[in-house]
């Protein structure tokens, strides 16, 4: 695989000509209106090869079909909600009330932990969301099974706890210490200390790829690959001190947001961002993405919370938090979790539409501020670790009520969870599968003559937009003295280089030539009955 | 206030008692399986790999011939059923699941040239050197588990004489009749001493003899004049003949497509064609380096095999223009026949060096009972292969096959004159008047003539 796969887009490609369709693979080819299917594969010119793709496409798709059909009858469980009736509005619902109404087994997954002395603390779930990580700020670490409320783990590391994080699963977790990251078994016992990664901020594990990155107080971004032990890459991203990482679950692109207001978007492949966008007009104190890879939610220091739209990197909607959003945290179902300050909002549909309030909101006892969300997969949960310990919060909705054995399984049993680490490494990606669009991977590129094409095409027109604002500014003075002078002399060469604007201009001059012409020929074929003199006078 | 919480209750989702099995629930929500098609690439390329991990295609040899194996024949009637004979005029009959001889028909006084089995798979007719052609009775019911050493004997019942040696015997489906090429094209009948009848054409010996699997009365010959030769019995005279530039060693008819036959010829290369249209071939098969000595079809004429004089054995696809697989070891010698087995599953091969080598069809193919669970597995697995067959990686694997040097060299050579040749011409056309020097398409370049 080349590098080919992750492009570098700095701003949204402008739209291609329709007589050149940009087919890139199965998926993009996207039909017109009104469009057979058997016409997708117009450009196909092999007729056998046609139609075994046709029929071979109908298969897959039928096929689709009907497994998600059948999928949906036997769904087990369905999602939760939280309705209100009559005048009541569901972001006035407090925990208390929630927890009064749910049963025995749900209320007990609300609940507090009041740590006040080691705070604040990070939270994390591991994949099938059964064990909860605690890490305070002053050493302390701790891993439950939080449904059963069983601590399964407990200890001081007497250094500052920066992040923590699970690795693949729950018998391994990251710890970023004050100096370096560290590795850590179930039991608490130390397994590895990361020295190439120096005072670490932010830990991410990507799953897939058995990655485990790390932003540092230089703001150097390091790859580590888990399974081989291995250093993959490390980025310098000369945008400072960095704190704000986040993965986007859809291709593994690792989101860093940075205090000029960036966010940049990163692969191991590349030493460069994939993507900046500017976000916020101040620093950004926190990034999340959506399951489906199709929202980014930014929080920056100017109190605002942004939904952009990661495929176009265009925003959508602009939120306002009441104080500077400190984290944010999106759902499997896209609820949208806001911490700022002691207050936490959840709004829910806000990514793909504007709304006005919340779904729920709550505010920590004593002005505990904020730290860290996280919510627990598979369920309707969403932990914080905050200045005064943990709160477990029920939030009706968030988590996806169905899970998938291959992927996370809740009930793991000892040897499942060993077949499914063998699995999961038999199946590890390759670090070169990180790029913006995942789907590029086993398509067809266009051939080379439709790509040229399509390149003149836009660098044409990039090229007459730039002449068109260079021709505006410039002002040429009629200055006849010196005519001799090295510089003119220089300018005058330049008169033969072909430029965009020179194109532009010879465009320009055989216009006129043309339209000179016309008017030549629409002289000659004037009605020859009138006599000359009054020619003039002849309706045109 | 109407509100719920996801719940779920442990004995939904464990099993109950220890003896019952896990419990498994999926969701094919897209968004619980990112990257799945970098999953899916992974998993193919494995699978590329573990196939040639578990390519181990050699499962063993059939030794007791004294003598380089001339020709073999499958008993279509009896899957573990195999005759073979050999150039010192010795006939034995192999029980192929024990790797044992069961029977031995001694007789014939110089090398066996020809064998052929009934439909009914009751008869053998063997013909050699000797000018001699014998009809043997196949035993109905044996067993390779019990033969000792001592292997029982069988006498022929009988025996046809003829002029001139023979190379090649065919038997016709479902009835009494077999056909002889050697000098000439004879036609017996079981009952008679004589044959029934006698073609001839042109005054070279026949080397090939195959009857159409559908039309029981065409066969097709190959002769050392390089032709290619069709027959009906129901004529008195010969139907078609093709002439190519070189001889064509031997001949197979697809056994699903049965107006198609391949050709193996002696410049290494297999043509198939269809017997309608003798202008061109279907398809050119190339990769052997040396002559092309025996082919056979699998039963399903998806695919057929080939032995080489450059000691290797090759498995092709019926339409595809390269082998799919090649066989060889350091000891085989050349091939002088093939045999693909009656479910398609192994192929024989009978060499120079006295053996017969049994080989699996598909070298990395998990023989035995599968589960239903392994099944799944490998038809998942050959799935993703072929949707990602063409990516670089998995075809570069998918492809590579170990060949001893001096084939591998002899192949660089044979590529290197092709290339040539082409270039040659292709210079020649560009000096030339145009339309001064005609573009032979290759199906047509190696055919001489077709004679009516």
């Amino acid at each position: 695989m080349d590098k080919r796969k992750s492009h570098k887009r700095k701003t949204p490609a402008p739209a291609t000509d329709d007589a050149l369709p940009v087919v890139l693979h199965r998926g993009e080819l996207k039909k017109r209106e009104g469009e057979k299917e058997e016409d997708k594969w117009k450009h196909i010119r092999d007729k056998k090869l046609k139609g075994e793709i046709i029929q071979r496409e109908k298969l897959f798709g039928e096929a689709a079909e009907t497994a998600t059909k059948f999928q949906e009858w036997l769904l087990p469980s369905e999602a939760g909600y939280l309705e209100a009736e009559g005048l009541e509005d569901t972001r006035h619902f407090s925990q208390e009330a929630i927890v009064k109404e749910v049963d025995v087994t749900s209320a007990r997954k609300a609940f507090d932990l009041q740590l006040p002395d080691l705070g604040p603390y990070h939270v994390d779930y591991n994949a099938n969301g059964v064990f909860m990580l605690l890490g305070g700020r002053k050493g302390h670490l701790a891993m439950m099974d939080w449904k059963k409320t069983r601590l399964m783990m407990e200890f001081q590391v007497r250094e500052t706890i920066r992040d923590v994080k699970f690795l693949h699963n729950e018998t391994f977790f990251a710890v970023a210490q004050k100096k370096y990251v560290f590795i850590y078994d179930r039991r608490g016992v130390e397994l590895h200390c990361m020295r190439d990664h120096i005072q670490p901020l932010k830990l991410e594990f990507l799953p897939h790829h058995f990655l485990l990155a790390s932003i540092d107080k230089a703001g150097i971004l390091r790859y580590q690959d888990t399974s081989t032990g291995v250093l993959l890459t490390q980025h310098r991203t000369h945008l400072g001190r960095g704190g704000v990482m986040r993965m986007n679950p859809y291709n593994s692109v690792l989101g860093l947001g940075h205090s000029n207001g960036t966010v940049t978007m990163w692969s191991p492949n590349m030493s460069t961002p994939l993507v900046s966008m500017l976000c916020h007009r101040g620093p950004v104190t926190s990034v999340a993405y959506d399951s489906e890879g199709v929202h980014m939610v930014t929080g920056g220091m100017d109190g605002k919370v942004k939904v952009w739209d990661v495929r176009k990197f265009l925003p959508l909607h602009t939120y306002f938090a009441p104080t500077t959003p400190k984290s944010i945290e999106i759902s499997q179902k896209g609820l949208v979790a806001v911490g700022c300050g002691s207050k936490i909002e959840i709004w829910r549909d806000a990514l793909s539409t504007k709304q006005v309030k919340p779904y729920l909101s709550h505010r920590l006892a004593k002005g505990a501020q904020v730290e860290d969300l996280a919510f627990c997969p598979y369920e309707d949960v969403l932990g914080t670790g905050h200045s005064a310990g943990i709160s477990s919060l029920l939030v009706p909705g968030a988590g996806e009520p169905n899970f998938d054995t291959y992927v996370a399984n809740p009930y793991e049993t000892l040897k499942q969870r060993r077949e499914a680490e063998v699995h999961r490494l038999l199946d590890k990606l390759p670090s070169d599968t990180i790029a913006l669009d995942p789907n590029t991977i086993g398509g067809i590129l266009q051939t080379s003559k439709d790509n040229q094409l399509s390149k003149v095409v836009l660098s044409k027109e990039a090229n007459k937009a730039n002449a068109i604002a260079a021709g505006k500014e410039v002002k040429l003075k009629n200055k006849m003295k010196g005519k001799n002078k090295p510089s003119r002399r220089h300018k005058r060469k330049q008169l033969n280089v072909i430029t965009a604007e020179m194109a532009m201009k010879r465009e320009m001059l055989e216009k006129q030539k043309s339209d000179k012409k016309n008017l030549a020929a629409s002289e000659t074929d004037r009605d020859s009955s009138l006599p000359l003199a009054l020619a003039r006078f002849q309706r045109k | 206030m109407k509100v719920k919480v996801i719940a779920r209750s442990e004995e939904d989702f464990t099993k109950e008692r220890s003896q019952d099995l896990q419990k498994v629930f999926r969701n094919l929500d897209p968004s619980l399986h990112p990257q799945e098609r970098a999953h899916e690439y992974v998993r193919a390329v494995n699978a590329a790999k573990l196939d040639k991990v578990f390519a181990k295609p050699f499962v063993g040899a059939l030794n007791g011939h004294a003598d380089g194996v001339s020709c073999m024949v499958k008993n279509p009637r009896r899957l573990n059923c195999l005759v073979s004979a050999s150039l010192d005029g010795d006939i034995r009959l192999w029980d192929v699941a024990y790797r044992r001889t069961v029977r031995q028909f001694p007789g014939h006084k110089g090398a066996v040239r020809g064998l052929a089995i009934s439909s009914d798979g009751e008869h053998l007719v063997s013909c050699g050197d000797d000018c001699t052609v014998r009809l043997w009775e196949v035993p109905s019911a044996f067993t390779g588990e019990s033969t000792g050493d001592d292997v029982d004997i069988i006498e022929p019942v009988a025996t046809y004489q003829g002029k001139n040696a023979f190379r090649a015997v065919d038997h016709q489906w479902d009835s009494k009749v077999f056909a002889t090429g050697g000098a000439q094209v004879d036609i017996w009948d079981h009952n008679r001493s004589e044959p029934i009848n006698t073609f001839s054409w042109g005054a070279d010996s026949i080397l090939s003899l195959r009857f159409n699997p559908a039309e029981h009365d065409v066969f097709a010959t190959t002769a050392s004049d390089r032709s290619i030769a069709l027959y009906d019995l129901r004529m008195g005279t010969p139907l078609r003949k093709l002439v190519m530039q070189t001889k064509t060693n031997a001949v197979a008819w697809n056994p699903r497509e049965p107006m198609n036959f391949t050709a193996a010829n002696e410049d290494g290369n297999c043509y198939s064609y269809d017997m309608r249209k003798l202008k061109y071939s279907l398809c050119i098969h190339k990769d052997h380096v040396s002559a092309v000595m025996a082919i056979d079809y699998s039963p399903t004429g998806r695919e057929f095999v080939t032995g080489s004089y450059d000691r290797t054995v090759r498995i092709f696809p019926f339409n595809g223009g390269h082998s799919r697989e090649v066989y060889h070891t350091k000891r085989m010698q050349r091939v002088f026949s093939v045999n693909f087995s009656g479910d398609a599953t192994y192929v024989l091969s009978g060499s120079d060096d006295t053996n017969i080598r049994v080989w699996k069809a598909k070298a990395s193919e998990q023989l035995g009972v599968l589960v239903p669970r392994e099944k799944q597995r490998h038809a998942y697995l050959a799935a993703v292969k072929q949707r990602y067959k063409h990516l670089p990686e998995i075809n570069r694997i998918d492809r590579h096959r170990h060949l001893p040097k001096p084939i591998y060299k002899a192949n660089k050579l044979r590529h290197a004159v092709t290339e040539a040749e082409r270039k040659k011409e292709s210079r020649k056309r560009a000096h030339s008047a145009p339309g001064a020097i005609n573009h032979t398409p290759a199906r047509k370049k190696r055919i001489v003539a077709e004679v009516e």
